[in-house]
């Protein structure tokens, strides 16, 4: 690109310093393209002027991750990942996270905001993907930004489970040890596959010291180059809207600006602020009120040391998990001589891995759940309906009533995405307006 | 709107009639709240190092961290430490663990997140604990002589049965509830066979103050906890009431 003399940034606004900061910055903008990153991803960046409650779930997924990334690194200075037993017979990664709980300085507070952020991270993930799929935000042209974001859905499922294992209690330990024994299941390279996993013949140092690697380091890296893309990919295509209105199909002939956009700042920074101190506001409350959350943010098993000798009555994953817990639990049929389990594996995966194709299932002739049948509601309250009671049947022991809901809640699980491509035609659906409204 | 709520309900209640988790042995009793009180403590405190120590650990508690309880450090030199330990050393016992397996059949557990791990759906920590400690009663079909209705055939003797006194337990065969042709052996009462040196009130007080103890030593910051959660909530509700208005200057001119 040629690189032609650029025009110096003129800062207004702070009275006497406004001459030295127009200097330094464009001192930095003839070096660096500050100017034109703000621009484009900021105060020139046009947002849809009618965003609602569910737009608030992309920004406090951002504010979370760095929650998580800042109390992670505190953590990680404190917390040590080793499965021996100190002298009094506790393990050493179990005592160092009470040790964080009781004799580093603020530790409690770090520990319990990254515990009740992860299951915050879920929320509110779960609750922007929701939004993406009642209003079409996944259909053309933002398929790869949906793409991009079920893969961040899937490598923060990984960074959880990793995570999971390093309180080193015994819901982290047989909860690994359920998970990696599920690829064991696999035919032929089953058995050797878990043990690769491991490390071990059983869950222990080795598991510990590599689920570690992954959760400080490999799985974060690739989730914030992840996010990254997804941004990038978003500010390229510009936002969907509840109308599911494209708004840069009208724009001002003069100046180019899409009628129904404003730019992100100052509007949306600030309308922001607002979902963000009443999200902080909730996230305080379970911090320092709740931080169990009823056993179901913090497991009440795992305050006792992994025990591999003693196996727990019931063993159940963090509610995040339990929706494709149960659908793993619910494939009870040895189809073609292969063993349930593997099936359920299937399952398990298929339930995520299905979230891809998305974009290319939906077939209806408009995007946003303003626009569509009423038929096509009760479709979305079905499924839904049948993710909470996964979610829930998950959290429990198996029990013979529970099977069967599972099996049919998984049936309409499935039937909902497989049958997309027809039902999303079916019925009569309301004119899309040609601006957005408010 | 109305019929789609009423189909979340009915959806939500099929699913949830179906939670059949086997609750404990008996009804747990509620643990009196003793979290306030220093001197109830304290006198946990002392219980619980007297007697309990002896066996279980508590390894991640410091002796001096008992001074929070409102004890000094002379007071904790003085009453609480076994001898050669200084007020800094972790909370630990003399018992080691190939020792406590050949005496128990387990390695006594360590009890410093006890009061956590316990808790459940059906109580807190708290209450099973507390009611744990309120129904040993003999066995002399057992090694150690002592059983227990809320935890049958535990490994732990009745250590405080000095306090509470010799009790029978009597068991009634009742019909199991799920197959009407089985029966169930169910718990009936305690019958008293020697009173110990304390009457039932003062037994039950005294629990009360040793679970107050191992509840407050599962998580220290409790307290504080909960009071510095108070001035944050605060400044949140004030720092959403700012961006609230800003908010609303902003958008004052989008239509």
């Amino acid at each position: 690109m040629a690189a032609g003399p650029k025009a110096p940034v003129a800062f207004e606004g702070l009275g006497k310093l406004d001459k030295p900061m127009s200097a330094a910055l464009t001192w930095v903008d003839t070096r660096f393209p500050l100017m034109a990153n703000w621009k484009a991803h900021l105060s020139e960046y046009y947002a849809p002027k009618n965003f609602n409650f569910w737009y608030f779930f992309g920004s406090l997924a951002m504010l979370v991750l760095v929650i998580q990334i800042v109390t992670g690194i505190f953590l990680v200075m404190h917390y040590k990942p080793d499965a021996n037993l100190n002298s009094a017979g506790i393990p050493i990664a179990f005592a160092s996270v009470e040790y964080i709980m009781r004799e580093v300085p603020w530790g409690w507070l770090v520990r319990y905001m990254h515990s009740t952020g992860a299951s915050a991270f879920f929320v509110i993930i779960y609750l922007h993907m929701f939004r993406g799929l009642i209003y079409g935000s996944y259909r053309k042209p933002r398929e790869l930004i949906w793409v991009f974001g079920v893969m961040i859905f899937l490598c923060l499922m990984a960074e959880a489970f990793f995570g999971y294992l390093l309180p080193w209690g015994q819901m982290s330990f047989w909860g690994a040890q359920v998970i990696v024994n599920l690829f064991a299941a696999i035919p032929i390279i089953g058995p050797d596959l878990a043990i690769w996993i491991r490390g071990d013949y059983v869950v222990g140092d080795a598991t510990l010291n590599r689920f570690f690697a992954f959760h400080v380091i490999a799985i974060p890296l690739v989730l914030l180059g992840l996010v990254a893309a997804h941004i990038l990919a978003l500010h390229e295509v510009g936002s969907n809207n509840p109308d599911g209105v494209e708004i840069n199909d009208r724009k001002d002939p003069k100046t180019g600006i899409p009628l129904d956009g404003i730019p992100f700042h100052p509007y949306y920074t600030v309308h922001d602020m607002v979902g963000v101190s009443v999200f902080l506001i909730i996230f305080s409350a379970i911090v320092f009120f709740a931080p169990e959350m009823g056993g179901y943010f913090l497991e009440y098993n795992n305050f006792i040391p992994a025990d591999p000798l003693k196996t727990p009555a019931h063993i159940a994953p963090v509610w995040y998990f339990t929706p494709y817990y149960s659908i793993l639990r619910a494939m009870v049929w040895n189809w073609f001589w292969i063993d349930a389990k593997v099936w359920g594996v299937v399952a398990m995966g298929a339930s995520n891995m299905i979230f891809f194709a998305l974009p290319w299932l939906d077939r209806s002739p408009v995007k946003s759940i303003r626009y569509r049948p009423s038929l096509h509601h009760w479709i979305y309250a079905a499924f839904v309906v049948c993710f909470f009671i996964l979610g829930y049947l998950g959290t429990l022991p198996p029990s013979f009533w529970g099977e069967k809901i599972s099996q049919v809640c998984t049936v309409i699980y499935f039937g909902f995405f497989v049958g997309m491509p027809w039902w999303s035609r079916w019925g009569q659906f309301k004119a899309v307006p040609d601006r957005v409204t408010m | 709107m109305k019929k789609l709520l009423a189909f979340l309900v009915v959806s939500f209640g099929l699913a949830f009639g179906v939670s059949a988790a086997d609750g404990p042995a008996i009804p747990l009793d509620k643990a009196p709240n003793v979290s306030g009180d220093a001197t109830r403590l304290q006198h946990g405190a002392k219980l619980f190092i007297n007697h309990c120590l002896n066996c279980h650990g508590a390894s991640a508690m410091r002796y001096n961290r008992l001074m929070e309880l409102g004890l000094t450090e002379q007071q904790v030199k003085d009453n609480l430490l076994f001898t050669g330990e200084k007020v800094g050393d972790m909370m630990t016992t003399a018992l080691s663990r190939a020792d406590g397996k050949k005496f128990f059949g387990a390695v006594p557990p360590d009890l410093s997140l006890i009061a956590r791990s316990r808790s459940s759906h059906d109580g807190s920590g708290a209450d099973w604990l507390y009611t744990y400690l309120r129904t040993f009663y003999k066995d002399e079909a057992r090694d150690t002589g002592w059983n227990n209705v809320l935890f049958p055939n535990v490994g732990m003797p009745h250590v405080l049965y000095e306090y509470q006194g010799l009790r029978h337990a009597v068991f009634v065969d009742k019909k199991d509830p799920h197959d009407s042709s089985k029966t169930v052996r169910t718990f009936e009462r305690f019958e008293p066979v020697k009173p110990g040196s304390m009457n039932q009130t003062e037994y039950n007080e005294a629990m009360a103050n040793l679970v107050g103890f191992m509840q407050w030593m599962a998580e220290p910051i409790q307290t504080q906890r909960r009071q510095l959660g108070v001035f944050v909530l605060m400044f949140l509700g004030l720092l959403a009431a700012c961006a609230f208005w800003l908010n609303s200057t902003f958008w004052r001119d989008i239509h």
